[in-house]
């Protein structure tokens, strides 16, 4: 936060946790003294060299940091277009960023001496992450998943059971992350004393959005110190999936308050924008509101009542979005736009075939984004995807995706 | 007596040395009109205070019970204006009762504050319990209710303490709403001491009267939190009764008398504690 520069994109959230009109502490009352607290350690911690530096260690030596950030030559050539780049967050152990964060909050609650984790999961990526810095930890792992994507994304529910934690479905609703969030919810509340709440991106109550925003912009910080050495500029572009906008909002960040760097967002455009309940894009598609903890763009009707949603992607289909991207939309900084799920399985397929790397479906959203822009920008242009994680969890949904031929239609029904 | 119905309730509670029974039912469960049906009867049953659950999506502090019961409720079409309708259908023949609605925020945010806040006034409404709205959030809707002379009922809980306490009470109106748990409704209270020393606790802060909710089933239940709190909040096993009664979810001739008799029964039971 650069408080001598008023203007600076970069500023929220304010001491009440809000990013513009967005963001905030919208918790039963239960839970409010154990936000508290955790803000209080996380402004601590963040002043402790010793927690910074055991955080960096791990980063390197554990996760395998820095990401490289590699040149997809075969893809620019076939997009004939701007020079496309990969911020290979796939790489990390474990297959995605989110431990990046799950690393950052795990020490924080060694920090508070908790000893149970909960999280919520929906492609599973978090759930593994998290299950994975708990074994490394020595700390009893508990993980909320949808009981629709436990079926999806069946290989990280064997890795999380694998890694010793305990996976629990939840059948409410559409049983996918929203409901997950709830029942992680429903347990924090219950189990105040020895729990800590590790949530997998960037929403919730202040300071979770905060938080773990900062514990994934060294995704943006590396890429920019990379592409510097590489480019001898910054990038033109800058692409990302929006689930709850961890990956995205990791990755934007740094670059907030350089405005000659456009920023995209891709979210999850499922069956198409225009089909009622059919897509989880939530700042396309919603409207401002309130649910798990913070004010954001939200799918809903006009009751209030919070839509399901839909994307082949479970870690996209989630019906609202971390409370700086609305701010981040609102303000025009960021170009938020939907990406089918057709367009993001042509888009694995071609990652896949022309690269040889496998991209998690959710990153898959941003690839799509990222064959829309590159070929109407100058080849003297450069473009950088967030290539979050890696697809090998969704090689079996893919595969059925692709013997069905009603695919992407929602009246055929999906055969997932 | 002034024009408050809350206050004026529990006044008249005490004068009867007894604690309030405040009865929690879902509006629109299992149908509107089965609900409305409900409501109108429980003062007669013997509840001195209604809460009437606005149903929500995602209700993250309540269990299956109540959950099921506001997703059967909109499933039926059920909605925001619908639950003020039905406060202004009661307030036809009952003028006394005090209806607290209580919910989550969305709703009446996507509804329009001041909006809600003028019909909930004109139907009849007395008070709001919105789970998801702490102290900290006071400007969304505690403020403005309170302009509206409409009680905005706090929850305290175990984890407010008591450096938190005067923050929380400051805004409050009305009554003091103690969760008996940490936890989701539905749940039971596993220790009536603790609770009774948290109320003690509280009646250090306070002078609003305080009643108690989460986990009070039964009439014993209810007769043992009598003995130190102001008011009994009962409101899964009331759903629960009602669920009950039914058969493949649809009303029997059984369904309403289920409801009344858990609410008799639990009337009897803080009446037979004498304050
Ligand atoms: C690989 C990958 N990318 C992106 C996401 C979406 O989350 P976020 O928007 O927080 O990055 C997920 C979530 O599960 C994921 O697994």
């Amino acid at each position: 936060m650069d408080k001598s520069k008023p203007n600076s994109l970069k500023n929220g959230p304010d001491e009440n946790g809000n990013f513009g009109n967005f963001g905030g502490r919208f918790v039963a009352e239960t839970l409010m003294p154990l936000i508290l607290e955790l803000e209080n350690e996380y402004e601590n911690a963040k002043k402790d060299p010793l927690y910074k530096a055991e955080l960096a260690k791990l980063n390197k030596d554990y996760t395998g940091r820095p990401s490289p950030l590699y040149f997809a030559e075969r893809l620019t050539k076939e997009l004939d277009g701007a020079k496309i780049y990969f911020k290979r967050e796939e790489l990390n152990h474990t297959g995605s960023h989110k431990v990046n964060n799950c690393l950052g909050q795990i020490l924080l609650a060694k920090r508070m001496g908790r000893t149970r984790i909960i999280a919520e999961t929906g492609a599973g990526q978090h759930g593994v992450a998290t299950a994975t810095v708990c074994a490394r930890f020595g700390l009893e792992c508990v993980v909320y998943m949808g009981a629709t994507d436990v079926e999806r994304q069946a290989p990280n529910v064997f890795r999380m059971k694998l890694l010793g934690a305990k996976v629990i479905p939840v059948t409410a609703g559409a049983g996918t992350l929203k409901d997950a969030m709830n029942e992680a919810l429903r347990d924090w509340v219950t189990n105040v004393d020895d729990t800590y709440y590790l949530i997998g991106t960037a929403a919730g109550p202040h300071p979770y959005p905060a938080m773990v925003r900062d514990f994934q912009s060294i995704i943006g910080e590396e890429l920019r110190e990379q592409f510097l050495e590489k480019e001898e500029n910054l990038p033109d572009a800058i692409v990302a999936c929006i689930g709850g906008g961890s990956n995205a909002i990791g990755i934007f960040h740094p670059f907030l308050d350089d405005v000659e760097v456009k920023l995209f967002g891709a979210e999850a455009g499922g069956y198409g924008i225009e089909v009622e309940n059919g897509h989880a894009a939530s700042m396309t598609g919603g409207k401002p509101g309130v649910l798990h903890g913070n004010r954001t763009y939200l799918l809903q009707d006009d009751d209030g009542q919070i839509l399901e949603g839909h994307s082949i992607s479970a870690g996209l289909d989630y019906p609202g979005v971390g409370p700086e991207h609305s701010f981040l939309k609102d303000s025009g900084r960021v170009t938020y736009a939907p990406i089918t799920d057709k367009e993001a399985l042509e888009a694995f397929q071609l990652c896949t075939k022309l690269e040889g790397i496998i991209p998690a479906l959710e990153s898959a959203h941003g690839l799509a984004q990222v064959i829309k822009i590159a070929p109407t920008m100058d080849k003297s242009q450069t473009i950088v995807l967030n290539l979050s994680g890696r697809g090998d969890k969704d090689v079996e949904t893919v595969s059925k995706l692709l013997s069905s031929k009603d695919f992407g239609d929602k009246n055929a029904g999906e055969e997932l | 007596m002034n024009d408050n119905r809350i206050e004026n309730a529990f006044k008249n509670c005490a004068k009867k040395n007894r604690a309030a029974l405040v009865t929690f039912i879902t509006a629109g469960y299992p149908n509107l009109k089965t609900s409305q049906q409900i409501l109108d009867t429980l003062p007669k049953a013997g509840a001195d205070i209604i809460e009437l659950g606005m149903p929500f999506s995602d209700p993250m502090a309540d269990g299956p019970t109540i959950e099921a019961a506001g997703h059967k409720a909109l499933a039926g079409g059920h909605n925001t204006l619908k639950t003020l309708e039905m406060v202004t259908a009661f307030r036809k023949k009952d003028k006394s009762t005090p209806i607290i609605l209580m919910g989550y925020y969305n709703p009446i945010y996507v509804f329009g504050v001041e909006k809600f806040l003028k019909a909930a006034k004109k139907a009849g409404v007395d008070g709001l319990i919105i789970v998801d709205l702490p102290s900290e959030e006071d400007d969304e809707l505690c403020l403005p209710a309170i302009k509206h002379d409409i009680n905005f009922i706090r929850l305290t809980t175990p984890t407010t303490d008591d450096n938190r306490l005067p923050k929380v009470l400051k805004n409050s109106s009305g009554f003091v709403y103690y969760v008996s748990m940490t936890g989701i409704t539905g749940t039971a209270i596993s220790n009536f001491e603790k609770v009774g020393d948290a109320v003690r606790r509280l009646k250090s802060h306070t002078d609003l009267p305080i009643a108690v909710g989460f986990g009070i089933k039964t009439a014993k239940d209810a007769a043992q939190v009598a003995k130190f709190a102001d008011g009994v909040v009962v409101g899964s096993a009331l759903i629960k009764a009602l669920d009950n009664s039914l058969q493949n979810g649809n009303i029997t001739k059984n369904s309403i008398g289920a409801v009344h008799d858990l609410v008799r029964d639990l009337a009897k039971g803080i009446a037979s504690i004498k304050k």
